[in-house]
C-alpha cells in the first residue's frame, strides 16, 4: 500500500501498550474492590486514630475529621464506583441501543417522536433526574443513583446510536443488502451493528467513566450513596471544608477516581485500536 | 461532463449557474410555500424541526407537570407552619390551587407557561421569572464563556493531536486530554481553589458581589476561576471528539484523492476535512453545551455562586414548587433550543444530509 504523509506509520505498537495500561489500572481497582468485601485495613465506620492525622505508616492516607482511616474509605470507594459504573452502563446501553436502532429504522413520525423524547431526556440529565428522585423518596441511596444515571446515559447512547445507524444506512452496501432481499433483522445484526460497534463500545467505556464521575458529583452535592458507603464524591465534599489543615483529603480520593476513569478510557482506546480494521491497517 | 471539470473555477461557476437556473426558473414570480420547501430542502427541514421543537416543549411541560405531582406531600404544606388548622390548610390549598381537579390544574399550568407566567415563589413571594432572570445573569455568562474558551482550546489542539500524533507534542496533548476527561469538574474546581485562592491568594475562593454585574470588576474576578474550571474540563472532552473526527478524516479516501489530485496537505484538510469532520462534532457540541449549562449546579456549589443551579437546589430543599417548576422549564427550553440549533447547523454543513430535505432520514 502506498503511504502518503497523511498516514502515520507509528500506531501499530501503541494500541497494545494502551490496552495493557488500561487493563492494569482497571484490574487494580477491581482487585481492591473485591478485597474490601473480605478485608479492609481498618473498620470503615469506626474511629481508628486522631482527627485529621497526616499520612503515617499506620494511616497511609491519614484520617478524616472523625478519626476514621482515610485509605480504608478510599478502598471502599473503589467498590462503590465499580458497582455504579457497571450498573449504570448496563441500563444505559440496553435502553439506549434499542431505542436508537428503533428510531433510525422507524417511520418518519415515530422517529421524530423518539428523537423529541430523547431530546427531553437529555434535557433532564443525570443530576436533575437524581435530584427529583431524591426529592421524591426523601432518602438518597445507591440504587436510585444507579437508575438515574443509567436513564440519563441511555438518552445519550440512543442519540449517538441513531446518528451512527443513519450514517450506515446511507451506505451502498446497505442498498445492496436491501436489493438482494435481506430482512431488517439480518441488516441490523449483519451490517449495522458490526459497523457501529467499535464506536459504540468505545462510547460505553467513556459512559462508564461518566457514570463514575456523575455519581461522585451527586455524592458531592449530598444526593448520592448515604454515609456507610464511602463514595469518593462524599469524601471530597467532606474534605473541602478542611482543605487547609488536611490537603491530602481533598487530593487522595480524586486521584483514586481519576486513576479508575483513566484506566477505563485507556482500555477503550486500546480496544478501539485493536477492533477497528481501518485503524489497525495503519 | 468531462472528468475533472468540476475542479476548475470556471467549470464550478458554470455548474452553479446551471444548478441555480434549474432550481429557480426565471419565469416564476410568486412562489407558494410547498414550492419553496421543495426547492429549498433546508427550509422544509427547518420548518419540520420547528414543529418538533414546539411538540417537544409541550411533552416537556406534560412530563414536568406529572413529575411535580408525583412528589409526595401537598405543595400547600410549604405555606404552612407546624400545627396549622383545617381552615388554614384549606385556605393554603385554594391559594396554591391544589384543591382543583387535576385537569383544571393542568389547563391553567399550560396556559400560564404559554404566557410565560411562571408564578410566584411560595417562600419569598417573589416572581419566579424575575428570580430566574437574576440567576441567569450568573449562569449564562458562566456557561457560554466557559464554552467559548473550551472551543478556543479544543479545536486547534484536537487537530494538532491528530495530525501530529507521531510527534511528542501530539502525544502529549492526547495524554493531557485523557487526564482532563477523567477529572470530575468539581475536583478541578477544588484544586484550582486550593492553588489560586488558598496557596497563591490571587483570586477569591468563591462568592459573587451582592449587586451583581453593576459591580463589574468584582463580578468579573469572581467569574475567572469558575469559567476556567468549566473550560478546562469541557476542552478536554471536546478535544477527544475533534481528534477522533480528524483521525477519521485523515484515513478517508476523499482526502487521499484530493492529495493525489495535487492539493497540499493543509489545503486538502481545510477544504475537504473541516466540513466532514465538523458534522459529528457539532452534535456532540450541542450535548456538551447543554450538559455544561445544567452541570453548572455543581460548579455553583463549589464556588458558592448565586446561579440557576443553586436556586434549584434550594427550591428542592424548601419544597418551593413554583421555583422548581420554573427552573426546570426554562432549563428544558434552553436545552431544546441548543439541540435545535445544533441539528440545523449539522444539516447546513453536511450537503448529504441537507439535500435530503424533508425526507428520511
Amino acid at each position: 500500500m502506498t503511504t502518503l504523509d497523511v498516514i502515520s506509520p507509528k500506531r501499530r505498537s501503541h494500541g497494545s501498550v494502551t490496552l495493557w495500561a488500561g487493563l492494569a489500572l482497571v484490574g487494580l481497582h477491581i482487585a481492591i474492590g473485591l478485597l474490601t468485601l473480605v478485608w479492609t485495613p481498618y473498620d470503615p465506620t469506626g474511629m481508628s486514630g486522631g482527627r485529621l492525622e497526616a499520612p503515617s505508616w499506620l494511616h497511609w492516607a491519614g484520617t478524616d475529621r472523625l478519626g476514621r482511616d482515610f485509605l480504608t474509605q478510599i478502598m471502599v470507594g473503589s467498590r462503590i464506583a465499580l458497582i455504579v459504573g457497571t450498573g449504570a452502563v448496563a441500563i444505559g446501553a440496553a435502553l439506549g441501543v434499542t431505542l436508537g436502532i428503533l428510531a433510525a429504522f422507524a417511520s418518519k413520525l415515530l422517529d421524530d417522536a423518539l428523537a423529541a423524547t430523547l431530546d427531553i431526556l437529555i434535557a433532564f440529565p443525570t443530576l436533575l433526574i437524581a435530584m427529583l428522585v431524591v426529592a421524591a423518596s426523601d432518602t438518597a441511596n445507591l440504587a436510585s443513583a444507579i437508575i438515574a444515571i443509567g436513564i440519563a446515559l441511555s438518552a445519550i447512547v440512543a442519540r449517538l446510536t441513531r446518528i451512527l445507524v443513519k450514517r450506515v444506512l446511507l451506505m451502498d452496501f446497505i442498498t445492496a443488502a436491501r436489493t438482494s432481499g435481506s430482512s431488517w433483522p439480518a441488516i441490523v445484526f449483519g451490517h449495522v451493528l458490526p459497523n457501529i460497534w467499535p464506536t459504540l463500545s468505545v462510547n460505553f467505556a467513556l459512559q462508564f467513566g461518566l457514570a463514575v464521575i456523575a455519581e461522585a458529583s451527586l455524592s458531592y452535592l449530598g444526593l448520592g450513596a448515604p454515609p456507610p458507603n464511602a463514595s469518593w464524591g462524599r469524601l471530597l465534599q467532606e474534605a473541602q471544608g478542611t482543605v487547609y489543615t488536611a490537603p491530602i483529603g481533598a487530593i487522595a480520593p480524586g486521584i483514586a477516581l481519576v486513576s479508575l476513569v483513566i484506566g477505563i478510557n485507556l482500555l477503550a482506546d486500546g480496544l478501539r485500536d485493536s477492533i477497528d480494521p481501518t485503524r489497525r491497517a495503519r | 461532463m468531462r472528468w475533472g471539470s468540476g475542479f476548475t473555477a470556471s467549470g464550478l461557476a458554470a455548474g452553479m449557474r446551471k444548478h441555480h437556473e434549474l432550481v429557480w426558473p426565471a419565469s416564476s414570480k410568486t412562489v407558494t410555500l410547498p414550492q419553496l420547501t421543495r426547492r429549498l430542502p433546508i427550509l422544509a427541514y427547518t420548518l419540520r424541526r420547528l414543529v418538533i421543537l414546539i411538540a417537544s416543549l409541550l411533552i416537556a411541560a406534560i412530563v414536568l407537570f406529572v413529575l411535580l405531582r408525583l412528589l409526595p406531600g401537598d405543595p400547600a404544606n410549604a405555606l404552612l407552619g407546624v400545627g396549622a388548622t383545617e381552615a388554614q390548610i384549606a385556605a393554603a390549598r385554594s391559594q396554591v390551587g391544589s384543591d382543583q381537579p387535576l385537569y383544571t390544574q393542568f389547563v391553567s399550568f399550560i396556559g400560564n407557561l404559554a404566557r410565560f407566567d411562571l408564578g410566584t415563589s411560595f417562600v419569598s413571594r417573589a416572581s419566579v421569572a424575575g428570580e430566574i432572570g437574576n440567576r441567569m445573569s450568573v449562569t449564562l455568562p458562566l456557561t457560554f464563556l466557559g464554552f467559548l474558551l473550551a472551543l478556543a482550546l479544543a479545536i486547534p489542539l484536537g487537530i494538532i493531536a491528530a495530525v501530529r500524533s507521531d510527534r511528542w507534542y501530539g502525544g502529549l496533548i492526547s495524554v493531557v486530554s485523557q487526564l482532563g476527561i477523567a477529572i470530575p469538574v468539581f475536583w478541578v474546581g477544588i484544586l484550582l481553589v486550593t492553588l489560586f485562592a488558598i496557596n497563591l491568594r490571587l483570586l477569591p475562593s468563591g462568592g459573587f458581589p451582592l449587586r451583581g454585574w453593576t459591580n463589574f470588576g468584582e463580578a468579573a474576578v469572581a467569574m475567572i476561576l469558575p469559567v476556567l474550571t468549566i473550560a478546562l474540563v469541557m476542552a478536554a472532552s471536546v478535544l477527544r471528539y475533534v481528534r477522533a473526527a480528524t483521525l477519521d478524516v485523515l484515513g478517508s479516501d476523499y482526502l487521499r484523492t484530493a492529495r493525489a489530485l495535487g492539493s497540499s496537505f493543509p489545503q486538502a484538510l481545510i477544504r475537504h476535512g473541516l466540513r466532514n469532520g465538523a458534522v459529528p462534532v457539532i452534535s456532540i457540541l450541542g450535548i456538551e453545551l447543554a450538559s455544561t449549562f445544567l452541570g453548572a449546579v455543581v460548579i455553583e456549589r463549589v464556588f458558592s455562586l448565586p446561579g440557576l443551579g443553586s436556586m434549584l437546589l434550594l427550591a428542592i430543599q424548601q419544597r418551593d414548587y413554583p421555583n422548581v417548576q420554573g427552573v426546570l422549564f426554562v432549563s428544558t427550553l434552553l436545552v431544546l433550543l441548543i439541540g435545535f440549533a445544533a441539528d440545523l447547523l449539522q444539516r447546513f454543513i453536511d450537503p448529504r444530509l441537507r439535500d435530503r430535505g424533508a425526507g428520511t432520514p
